[in-house]
């Protein structure tokens, strides 16, 4: 029997597979496809203090291998979340993870403190890397001193363990991740959708009402692979690893590169089933390579 | 809302660029209704990287079927598939039609644009059952944009039909046609799919003569089941305007909560 838990610390999970943000709905969405019970954990959709809106369409473009997103974080802001979601996800043996937003440090902080106040919730993804809601995908995780700030404030709020969801638009990923990691978090997970677009060359429009949104699929992951390896490699706390993440052979490549978790996102677009699938492929993988618990596997890369 | 990986292809259609797939699949057969719509995975490889969204055709008890256009990669991919090859598809998906037994004895005006014509035969179908009369407006550009003509025509419907240049039945739009029409009867109910611009004149000219219309609206979709926030329109709800998710709330909406994309009138 092949033990797939991970401990993050601050928080064990029955494997390393958890719904990505975003791409899981508030999880719901996901239960006439497969058993939310049998998952590491999901991350619901990002949630601001308020209801939003989100972008005008078109949202979303298709690129090689990839999706470009402007969505523009709608949601059902935190009371609903409380009343309408939250009683309902209570129910399921699985980690819940809520994303949270904020227009400033005080709105992260607001959402934190508001949630807190219920049960069923296992920890916060700090979202500072949201491209698609300030112009040219301006968010905290591009500079290391708004990450510092963010995460602290909300470190010091909150009554859950943070996990700072990092921008791989940056020049330097390494410094942001050593910056969210002095100001408290427990963990990061890495990376958002790189800032992209696509240009409809009959009308010369941009393919996307917001101009810029964020790419993510398969055709990101050797770079998201590489940043997490490279923050995997310098941070002390866990790393949760994502970025077009299809299969359990995507899964075991983050792993190895030093990711304690994933985050599996488009894929669940794809294939609603993809998370449970993966992680029945992860179960193989050890089963045939003889590996009775799945963390032995995490940061083996060979020189 | 079930995934059947594997529905078998058991027929094929093709007119030009036009092309119906018949899927077996006996779980979403058994629960799809008119107007709603399936979600086919049209490569098994990250090119095209997403499903496609196409509304059900028609049904039997262990088929559905699908009718699309050429229109890009995807559905050129979907149309070079063949009989006894199998589709992974999910479905069925969304909220179809307004239409139940309480349409019985009336007279219903089915208004279908270009491939917007997929998702009217079903509800023909269903009309006919509950013992409706359903009059059909079918248009296109040219005269082989109308491949369905014929099954329409066979199945005894009153089939009106017009063609942009002409080439067969009333000359302009199905908007146009079906105004010319209403000169000479009420509908008691319309059900309209097809381009944006014909939709928002049917709309207008329902809204003129207060008859109650729904329509089928397309969309580029992620997932086609409400997790992505993709596919979303402005609609009004509770006398605001909000953007609602196509897949979920739709693809069919009362003629009266869309909000119509400006200009072209």
């Amino acid at each position: 029997m092949t033990d797939l838990s991970v401990d993050l610390g601050f928080l064990k999970l029955k494997n390393p597979v958890i719904g990505a943000s975003g791409t899981f709905g508030y999880g719901l969405e996901f239960e006439p496809y497969i058993d939310l019970n049998r998952l590491g954990g999901f991350v619901v959709k990002g949630l601001y203090f308020s209801p939003r809106e989100g972008n005008p369409p078109p949202r979303l473009v298709e690129t090689p291998s990839g999706l470009i997103n402007a969505i523009g974080l709608p949601g059902i802001g935190v009371k609903r979340f409380s009343e309408e979601i939250l009683p309902r996800l209570q129910k399921f043996n699985t980690t819940v993870i809520v994303n949270v937003c904020g227009e400033n440090n005080e709105e992260y902080a607001s959402v934190v403190e508001f949630l807190d106040k219920y049960d069923g919730i296992a920890a916060y993804e700090l979202n500072i890397s949201c491209p698609n809601v300030e112009q040219d995908g301006l968010c905290p995780a591009l500079s290391p001193e708004a990450t510092f700030s963010a995460v602290s404030l909300v470190k010091k709020t909150s009554s859950r363990p943070i996990i700072a969801k990092l921008s791989p638009n940056v020049t330097d990923v390494v410094q942001i991740a050593l910056s969210a990691e002095e100001a408290g978090a427990d963990a990061l997970s890495l990376v958002n959708t790189f800032l992209a677009m696509a240009v409809d060359i009959e009308t010369r429009k941009p393919k996307l009402s917001n101009i810029y949104g964020g790419l993510s699929g398969p055709a990101i992951k050797p770079i998201a692979l590489r940043m997490t390896h490279q923050v995997a490699g310098r941070v002390k706390i866990p790393v949760i690893g994502m970025g077009g993440i299809l299969t359990g052979q995507d899964a075991l490549e983050y792993m190895i590169a030093g990711a304690k978790a994933v985050e599996v996102g488009t894929a669940n677009f794809i294939d609603p089933e993809s998370t449970v699938k993966i992680i029945e492929e992860l179960r193989e993988y050890c089963q045939k390579k003889g590996i009775d618990r799945i963390e032995t596997l995490i940061g083996t890369l060979q020189a | 809302m079930v995934k059947d990986p594997q529905a078998r292809i058991i027929d094929k259609k093709n007119w030009k660029s036009y092309f119906s797939l018949s899927l077996e699949s006996p779980r979403i057969a058994a629960q799809a209704q008119s107007g709603q719509f399936i979600m086919v995975r049209v490569s098994a490889h990250t090119q095209p990287l997403l499903r496609r969204p196409f509304s059900i055709h028609s049904k039997s008890e262990k088929t559905v079927e699908i009718f699309f256009q050429i229109t890009g990669l995807g559905t050129e991919l979907l149309s070079q598939k063949k009989p006894e090859d199998s589709l992974d598809i999910l479905g069925p998906l969304g909220k179809g039609f307004e239409a139940g037994k309480n349409l019985k004895g009336k007279d219903i005006a089915l208004v279908g644009g270009g491939r917007g014509i997929a998702p009217l035969y079903f509800l023909s179908q269903k009309l006919r059952s509950y013992g409706a009369t359903a009059r059909i407006f079918y248009g296109g550009k040219s005269q082989e944009d109308l491949p369905l003509k014929e099954k329409f025509e066979k199945e005894g419907f009153d089939l009106h039909w017009s063609t942009d240049d002409g080439s067969s039945g009333f000359k302009g739009f199905v908007s146009d046609l079906f105004k010319t029409e209403l000169e000479k009867y009420t509908p008691d109910r319309i059900f309209a799919c097809g381009p944006e611009l014909m939709m928002k004149k049917i709309s207008l000219i329902a809204q003129e003569k207060n008859i109650p219309a729904e329509f089928s609206l397309e969309s580029v979709m992620g997932c086609g089941f409400g997790a992505c926030w993709g596919c979303v329109r402005r609609i009004k709800r509770d006398n605001r305007e909000e953007w609602v998710k196509i897949c979920e709330e739709g693809p069919v909406f009362s003629g009266n909560d869309i909000i119509w994309e400006e200009g072209d009138e």
